[in-house]
């Protein structure tokens, strides 16, 4: 279970804060305004801003200060999620060994994400031979084989057009499933937390709010959200 | 984030830092204590100091002068041919001097084409050795850094201000009053600082068209008192003078803001152009002929004059030539072995690491033959310097291309962070396997483009190999040299050409080497 316990991010004269706890397994989009901090608070968790105050908890332990790497989850960015001069093949492998060194089972584990993710045939090929949705299946199966309980998605598909996106928003869910992770998905479209049909946190005015249940918060919005929608 | 481990260690920068600091401070501190010994400066110093602050002068006021109309003119003419001319600008920075005095004495020289030209009209040749002569080597090689810098500022003045002031139907006065002479005003001083720098420590220039009393630079008295005089406690002591001659302008230019020459993308031309006269027209061409002349006729004459002689060099110039690229290739491996720590050092850590990259700037200042002096008097109580002569070479080789070598990889480094950094530190991508599998495969171009320009400075340097070889042990440029003062011009002509093959060859191939199968 992952915990923000008086959590507060201070940039400036830009504050965010956040006080709950995310179930396991649970599937939360986090919307709100551009500007509003999903990104930021996304960047936190991960590690790559450390918070003025609070901390964050995984099963009760503090990650507050572990390194990025270290930490129990795997993040995919808005962009850049993939080495250009690398392959897909070595694009996933990364996510089982750093150094690229495999074993013989470690080699089988890649192959088998890069398949469970539509892409088996394609593994020699680099970033810039595939197209934007298959560069997102290699990045979905590095998470994969990295097996971390926490995935967070800052506006993976946002590039992706429609129809393509709502596959990928699928895959992430059934990936999910499989691995019993918890995902945290920032995303603008709130299409997008109705598609993932689980759990939304709001984020606006400094403060990300509690999860809610998707479909209960869209039926009734708080005027924040309202004024957004 | 600060109290967390950095995805490097800071050690390989912090020994970087450390080697360099030792070279120049280290050297100067050896310098200066035992210089203490010394008399103080004769005449003759004084006339080297004076000599030295004169001929930057000149040459940096010239170089500068003549640069603002040949600037102008690139920028407002469109013609066959340009872009080569803009490349062509960047060569004089990686041609060895020697090379360059000698198609300079091919064409200005007692026995060169316009000697020959002034006698057929019943004139007296021309006398190239001396102040002149020094002044016209600088002027070549820094017109076309003055021109980079210029031609740089004059395409940041966006061309909407140029329709704008042609909608005023403004006069061409009105233009350079409110368009150009800002400009100018903010890049004219950092580049006359750099070229005064640059030409304040060009031993070679002076060793090979100064000398005399009246035509020593200190640098040229550091070397006749070390090599002639034997009085190490005079080379020493006009060593520090040296030191602060460079480091007072170092001072100067870097308070100047120094634009940046080095690198691509100055031949874009704007689709706007002002100065539609045909009178300006006609001057500009003239500029721009006078000025390809001036920077391509050495160097054809350096290809013409050396072309018969090559087939017929003595074996030694081949032996000196392997030594040359041994030199040339371990130098160019210290420059990449000092560069990308210092660089990491700098991205990972903003504070200690800026002060780390100064200090690998600093080299820029510092003269090859103070530095060589120092190393002397350090290690002459431990070993013979003169049996290190190659090896002492490379390492202060690798120091005075570290400036260019960082300017070079730092901005990619930079990119590459925050293009892949936060990628990189979720997957642990840390230490060693994150410099094997992000960092060396993203800079592949820079890294190239680094070691193709050490490898081909330290191919055509002639300095601090001057002060140490004996007969067994020079290098390329020293053999030309050799050959210039036993009157073997044929010989040094033909040298000059493989020297030149040399230098080019090693930056094309290692910056080829860095784009090849490059992934954007």
């Amino acid at each position: 279970m992952l915990t923000l316990d008086g959590f507060r991010i201070v940039q400036g004269d830009f504050t965010l804060s956040a006080d709950f706890a995310v179930p396991d397994g649970a599937h939360v989009a986090v919307i709100g305004p551009s500007g509003a901090g999903k990104s930021t608070l996304l960047a936190a968790i991960a590690g790559f801003i450390a918070p003025a105050s609070g901390r964050i908890l995984w099963n009760g332990a503090d990650i507050t200060g572990t390194d990025p790497g270290a930490r129990p989850l795997s993040i995919i960015f808005q962009d850049n999620n993939l080495f250009p001069h690398l392959t897909a093949f070595q694009n996933v492998a990364l996510g089982l060994k750093p150094g690229l060194r495999l074993s013989a089972e470690e080699t089988g584990q890649a192959m088998q994400a890069l398949h469970k993710t539509g892409l088996s045939g394609l593994e020699h090929r680099k970033p810039g031979a595939l197209s934007g949705g298959q560069q997102s299946r290699v990045a979905l199966a590095r998470t994969l084989v990295r097996h971390r309980p926490l995935m967070m998605l800052d506006e993976p598909f946002s590039a992706l057009g429609p129809g393509l996106k709502a596959e990928m928003l699928d895959l992430v869910a059934d990936l999910a499933t499989a691995i019993g992770a918890t995902v945290l998905m920032v995303t603008h479209d709130p299409a997008d937390a109705v598609q993932m049909a689980g759990q939304t946190v709001l984020v606006a005015d400094g403060i990300a709010h509690p999860p809610k249940d998707t479909a209960a918060l869209f039926a009734d919005p708080p005027p924040s959200l309202r004024a957004y929608l | 984030m600060a109290r967390r481990a950095q995805p490097i260690s800071p050690w390989p920068g912090t020994v970087a830092a450390a080697l360099v600091l030792g070279l120049t401070f280290g050297t100067l501190g050896a310098v200066a204590w035992r210089a203490e010994a010394a008399s103080r400066l004769g005449p003759a110093d004084w006339a080297a100091i004076r000599f030295t602050v004169v001929q930057a002068t000149l040459s940096a006021i010239i170089s500068v002068a003549l640069a603002v109309p040949l600037a102008r003119a690139l920028v407002r003419r469109q013609f066959p041919g340009r872009a080569l001319l803009v490349t062509l600008l960047g060569a004089p920075f990686i041609l060895p001097v020697i090379v360059a005095v000698l198609g300079m004495l091919a064409v200005f020289g007692r026995g060169g084409i316009l000697s020959a030209a002034l006698g057929s009209l019943g004139l007296p040749p021309i006398h190239i050795y001396g102040l002149h002569g020094v002044v016209l080597a600088h002027v070549f090689f820094n017109l076309p850094l003055a021109t980079r810098l210029l031609l740089q500022g004059w395409q940041a003045i966006p061309a909407e201000r140029f329709r704008l002031a042609a909608s005023l139907n403004f006069a061409p006065a009105d233009t350079r009053r409110l368009l150009e002479y800002p400009m100018l005003r903010s890049i004219v001083p950092g580049a006359l600082l750099v070229i005064f720098l640059i030409c304040t420590t060009s031993f070679a220039v002076a060793l090979t068209l100064g000398g005399g009393p009246r035509a020593t630079t200190v640098e040229l008295a550091i070397y006749q008192a070390f090599r002639f005089e034997f009085d190490l406690s005079k080379a020493a002591l006009l060593a520090c003078v040296q030191f602060a001659i460079g480091g007072a302008a170092a001072l100067l230019a870097f308070r100047a803001a120094v634009p940046d020459a080095i690198g691509a993308g100055l031949d874009r031309h704007q689709t706007f152009r002002p100065g539609t006269g045909r009178w300006l027209r006609a001057m500009d061409i003239a500029v721009i002929a006078l000025a390809a002349l001036f920077l391509i006729l050495p160097l054809l004459m350096i290809l013409l004059r050396g072309l018969p002689g090559l087939a017929s060099l003595p074996p030694q110039v081949f032996v000196a030539m392997g030594r040359s690229l041994a030199v040339a290739l371990c130098s160019a491996a210290l420059c990449l072995a000092l560069a990308l720590p210092l660089a990491i050092l700098g991205q990972q850590m903003p504070r200690a690491g800026g002060i780390a990259e100064a200090i690998g700037y600093l080299a820029i200042s510092a003269s090859p033959l103070v530095v060589g002096t120092g190393l002397f008097i350090l290690l002459y109580p431990f070993a013979n310097p003169v049996a290190l002569a190659l090896p002492i070479t490379a390492l202060v080789n690798a120091v005075m291309a570290l400036p260019f070598a960082l300017r070079a990889i730092a901005p990619a480094l930079a990119r590459t962070e925050s293009d892949f950094g936060r990628l990189a530190s979720s997957l642990a991508l840390t230490g060693r396997a994150r410099l094997r599998v992000l960092i060396l495969p993203r800079l592949r171009r820079s890294l190239g483009f680094a070691a193709g320009l050490s490898s081909a400075l330290s191919m055509g340097d002639l300095g601090v190999i001057a002060l140490f070889a004996d007969a067994e042990r020079g290098t390329l440029p020293l053999q030309i040299y050799r050959l210039m003062g036993s009157y073997r011009m044929q010989d040094a002509a033909g040298a000059s050409l493989l020297l030149l093959i040399c230098a080019l060859g090693l930056f094309w191939l290692f910056d080829r080497g860095g784009r090849m199968n490059a992934d954007a």
